[in-house]
């Protein structure tokens, strides 16, 4: 095999990490958001213990 | 200023207000560090063109041992200061120093082919980069297993230490016994002995990892709090459930 392969694997593998890191940040911000909306729609708040 | 932190509101605040300056800042650098390292740093002369990824290949390495650093400064702010936000912090830092790790073996392993005539040599820096991923795949796995986020970091944070002395051998296993991997040449006390040519477009990659690093920890601490607060919520409403149907 030749080097070029070696370099160029190394550097797919790298961005393709680093892609899943950010896009993992991304999805999971994304639910959590969406799963805290939809509870505070339904009336679900820290102050809905008192009420 | 770690005090004024410890409120996640404040937290979310300001983070929220950085992490686009990072994540910008780190893709500006990511792009220069890229362009001096494909069209205006020379081949090695012994080396040739393969030494293109130790660009990827080492700010991958310290990016690993600097999210270890991190994992257990925060484990101590957990067990020690009990700082709200520094099991957040241990939580978010565990992936990303994990995948560092692993590009970090990945990029070694296809760099040693070429040059060692093998991909993998039980040596003792390789072995403890090893055990470094192994220790930050336990973690992650002990940080699933215990549902409660309290008790899940002060696990996580007593085996975060006892795997912090792997960290010292990680960096001066080169110095300590004799191995493949060659010993450090930017971090030295008589300065780097690579040339400048190739000694920037090195550190800028360093500094662009880092700072991609750094956005994605904030980006997964606030998440971690926003995750917190559904969890909260949704035992709230359990709460309240339960309290109507008796």
């Amino acid at each position: 095999m030749s080097h070029t392969f070696f370099i160029a694997f190394s550097y797919i593998v790298t961005a393709l990490v680093v892609a899943g890191l950010i896009l993992r940040a991304v999805i999971d911000h994304r639910i959590q958001l969406r799963a805290l909306a939809d509870l505070e729609s339904r009336g679900i708040g820290r102050r809905s213990r008192r009420g | 200023m770690i005090r004024e932190l410890a409120n996640p509101t404040r937290f979310m605040s300001l983070s929220g207000t950085l992490l686009p300056w990072v994540g910008g800042l780190s893709a500006i650098l990511m792009g220069v560090g890229l362009y001096l390292v494909w069209f205006a740093s020379p081949a090695d002369y012994q080396q040739g063109e393969t030494v293109r990824i130790m660009y990827l290949h080492v700010p991958a390495a310290w990016l690993s041992l600097f999210f270890y650093m991190i994992m257990a400064t925060s484990a101590l702010g957990t067990l020690v200061w009990r700082h709200p936000l520094a099991d957040v912090s241990q939580k978010a830092a565990a992936p990303i120093g994990a995948a560092f790790t692993l590009i970090c073996l990945f990029t070694g392993s296809l760099w040693g082919k070429p040059m060692w005539g093998t991909y993998w040599q039980w040596d003792a820096r390789l072995t403890s980069m090893l055990v470094m991923l192994l220790i930050y795949l336990g973690i992650l796995a002990l940080w699933r297993a215990i549902e409660e986020p309290n008790r899940a970091a002060r696990a996580v944070s007593i085996l975060t230490l006892v795997g912090a002395v792997n960290v010292p051998i990680v960096k001066f296993s080169v110095d300590w016994w004799n191995t493949l991997h060659q010993p450090a040449s930017v971090f030295r006390i008589d300065g780097p002995t690579i040339h400048p040519s190739m000694l920037v477009p090195l550190l800028i990659m360093a500094v662009a990892f880092s700072l991609l690093g750094v956005a994605l920890h904030l980006s997964g601490m606030r998440t971690e709090i926003l995750r917190r607060r559904v969890r909260t919520l949704t035992i709230l409403e359990a709460e309240r459930l339960d309290a109507q149907a008796a």
